[in-house]
């Protein structure tokens, strides 16, 4: 073999970050919107009476969740998968025509779904499971698009040089092959026009009914959250952090303990969304009891990363790109804490339907998943692009101010879920309600307004982010990765 | 063991599907015949109130309204008896929600007349000062897919046994039957006499004279389901 480095092919990785950036600008735009309205209903109307079918809270609010986690999201595993893959495998794309055919099919079909499921969810077509909310033509499409990266996936690993698989991989191994088993389960339904021969082509009706259909959505629901939110991105980190900061990844061991952990516990917590609900005592308390045995491989795999710094903290300081991801694992420990304590049932009986919940998932995604995928785009620009970061205190400044809005976020969304879950529950001398409703709707008015503060900051970031991207790519100073190979793009 | 699983992908790729697919096969299979399984009283949908039932999940209503009532005193007092298992057996999909930024509706029918509904969709916070729920004006204007209700009649009934033209024991001993037209425009007369019962109660013109004229607006629809929810 030739004793030059690989030439390794990142066309699709480059599609897919620019489909990032885009989708990430969308998802985060709407919902910024959604948080203005239910701070000052009046939002809702924003583009008129007449567009007001279009504009409203409820029909956003799924196009909101879809295109953060399955267009921002998403496209940030492609993008990170089309450049780690490579490299942690040791072969180029550009040595298989067929691979770089499934890559690019793939992207473009992705793209063909996710504009159907804009228009579709504006259209209300929607079968209304959160997260799951695509009818079935959609689903048939999502369905192809995750076979061609099975393909892409299993293919590089076939004519790979690098005969061990590095924990990146086994990570996106897994969220291929849960994603896969999940979605299909949880959206199998009996379109109705083939069997009635009336009616609308889009709709179906749900193989499962009342309890079962609500199981299935949370064992799918919870287990989105982990195989999109979760999985993808721990293999980033495993990847981003010791590039980016030279070290070798802390232990190895603990990597192998928190992956088998996760994998096995994980799909056992989906029950914790069902506390008090109508399906059967046992599971509730097995997704309660399984949700804080959780804490265990997720805290091992964020303190992993956290002591591969060791030695090395002054990093932290030099290179905005080890902030965000060293934040992204802090983020990370304190939701998968947050999580098992609102998963315990009385704490549950408390939180459960309040926007404790809201605020717990959104210092997840914008602390943990939003700052992983930002840094790991940020880490390979230059290398992709072969030019510099545009412009370092921009990156400085997008963190900062994105950190400040998540906290603005998620200390709001505190106050009002535990106010609200207070009072609902509170009662007075006599033993009758101590509120009625809307007292529990208004007193929540100066916390919305302080979450959409904190969004509308965060969003600020993200066009920070869309724009230093955008000089990087077409103005930034041309750097070749020779010149940067193990060191850090800000060294460059 | 692991090393040698990370140097043979298939066999790695086997062993982290059997670990993923364990947990939901020991929790949700030992349930399903049980759960589906309906209380005496529960009926289901008729062609209008499916046609709503559509509004309600094309809007979304879901994001913000659940549809269970939790067994706490709390909760009772405030939405009525808490919830059973066997009363969503028609529900497909559930409508549980997750998110309470307006009132549980499991059982509004209870609570609310088709002329509140009707002066709440239209001003939310005309009739609620300080409510933040949007108006759903346009359910006055656009006509409701009864066509679809009535294909998933047909489909709930050919292939999950869902009782239509059969009776249903009610809680009292007594028996209800729901009925499935035998054809489209049979299920669309049945639709339109049910809903000329509701738009008897409403005062929207619009909606009097849509109704009139044989079309049946979304929120006639939306307020046949919801007077439903008991």
């Amino acid at each position: 073999m030739e004793n030059r480095p690989l030439e390794y092919d990142y066309t699709v990785a480059k599609w897919f970050m620019i489909a990032t950036i885009v989708l990430g600008v969308v998802g985060m735009l709407v919902g910024v919107i959604l948080a203005w309205e239910l701070a000052f209903p009046g939002v809702n109307l924003m583009l008129g009476e007449g567009l007001a079918e279009y504009t409203n809270f409820s029909r956003l609010r799924p196009l909101h969740t879809d295109a953060v986690a399955y267009g921002f999201t998403v496209s940030g595993i492609m993008a990170t998968w089309y450049y780690v893959g490579q490299r942690v495998l040791k072969v180029s794309m550009a040595e298989s025509p067929f691979l770089m055919f499934i890559g690019k099919l793939q992207f473009i079909l992705y793209i063909i779904v996710v504009a159907a499921v804009v228009v579709s969810l504006l259209l209300g077509l929607t079968q209304s499971k959160e997260y799951a909310e695509f009818e079935w033509p959609i689903d048939l499409g999502v369905v192809v698009v995750w076979v061609l990266w099975g393909v892409s996936i299993f293919g590089l690993i076939g004519i790979r040089r690098e005969k061990s698989l590095y924990i990146s991989i086994w990570y996106y191994i897994a969220a291929f092959l849960a994603v896969a088993m999940l979605y299909l389960f949880n959206n199998m339904s009996v379109p109705t026009y083939f069997v009635a021969g009336v009616g609308s082509v889009w709709h179906s009706v749900s193989m499962y009914s009342g309890t079962n259909d609500a199981l299935v959505q949370w064992w799918f629901g919870h287990n989105a959250v982990a195989f999109v939110f979760t999985t993808p991105i721990v293999a980033m980190i495993y990847y981003f952090l010791p590039k980016e900061s030279g070290q070798a990844v802390y232990s190895y061991k603990l990597s192998l303990l928190s992956f088998w952990g996760l994998m096995f516990v994980y799909l056992w917590a989906g029950g914790h969304h069902l506390v008090y609900s109508t399906v059967p005592d046992w599971m509730q308390t097995m997704g309660s009891v399984f949700s804080v045995v959780l804490i265990l491989p997720s805290w091992g795999s964020a303190i992993n990363m956290l002591l591969t710094m060791k030695g090395e903290w002054n990093q932290v300081a030099s290179n905005p790109l080890i902030k965000f991801m060293v934040l992204a694992s802090t983020f990370y420990m304190f939701s998968t804490l947050e999580g098992p304590i609102q998963a315990i049932k009385s704490v549950n009986a408390l939180a459960h339907f309040t926007d404790w919940i809201v605020g717990h998932v959104h210092d997840g995604v914008l602390g943990w998943v939003a700052f992983m995928i930002f840094a790991a785009l940020f880490h390979m620009a230059p290398r992709v692009f072969k030019r510099e970061i545009y412009s370092k205190s921009l990156m400085n400044t997008q963190f900062w101010i994105q950190t400040l809005g998540v906290v603005l976020y998620f200390t709001s969304m505190w106050i009002a879920g535990i106010t609200q879950g207070m009072m609902w529950r509170a009662h007075d001398e006599f033993g009758n309600l101590a509120y009625s409703f809307i007292d529990t709707v208004t007193v929540l008015h100066p916390y919305y307004t302080i979450r959409a503060v904190g969004g509308t900051l965060y969003l600020i970031g993200v066009f920070m982010f869309a724009y230093n991207m955008f000089m990087t790519m077409t103005a930034a100073k041309r750097v070749e990765e020779s010149q940067m190979q193990n060191t850090s793009p800000m060294g460059a | 063991m692991f090393h040698w699983l990370e140097k043979h992908p298939f066999f790695f790729a086997v062993a982290v599907f059997v670990t993923i697919a364990f947990a939901g096969l020991v929790e949700i299979l030992p349930n399903f015949a049980e759960a589906s399984r309906p209380t005496i009283g529960t009926k289901p949908y008729s062609t209008l109130e499916l046609a709503g039932r559509h509004v309600y999940i094309k809007n979304s209503c879901n994001a913000c309204h659940s549809q269970l009532i939790r067994p706490f005193k709390s909760e009772t007092d405030r939405y009525g008896t808490y919830s059973l298992s066997g009363e969503y057996a028609y529900d497909r999909p559930f409508l549980w929600g997750s998110k309470r930024t307006g009132p549980d509706l499991m059982r509004i029918g209870n609570v609310r007349t088709t002329d509140w509904h009707e002066n709440h969709m239209w001003d939310p916070s005309g009739v609620i000062p300080g409510s933040i729920m949007p108006a759903y004006r346009w359910m006055f204007a656009n006509e409701a897919d009864v066509d679809t209700a009535y294909a998933e009649q047909v489909t709930v009934n050919k292939v999950f046994n869902v009782p239509y033209n059969k009776p249903i024991p009610m809680k009292d001993g007594s028996t209800e039957i729901v009925m499935m037209g035998a054809s489209l425009d049979a299920a669309k007369a049945e639709a339109l006499a049910d809903a000329k019962v509701i738009a008897a109660d409403m005062k929207n013109q619009d909606v009097k004279d849509m109704v009139a004229s044989g079309k049946i607006p979304e929120i006639v629809a939306l307020i046949a389901y919801l007077n439903s929810l008991k």
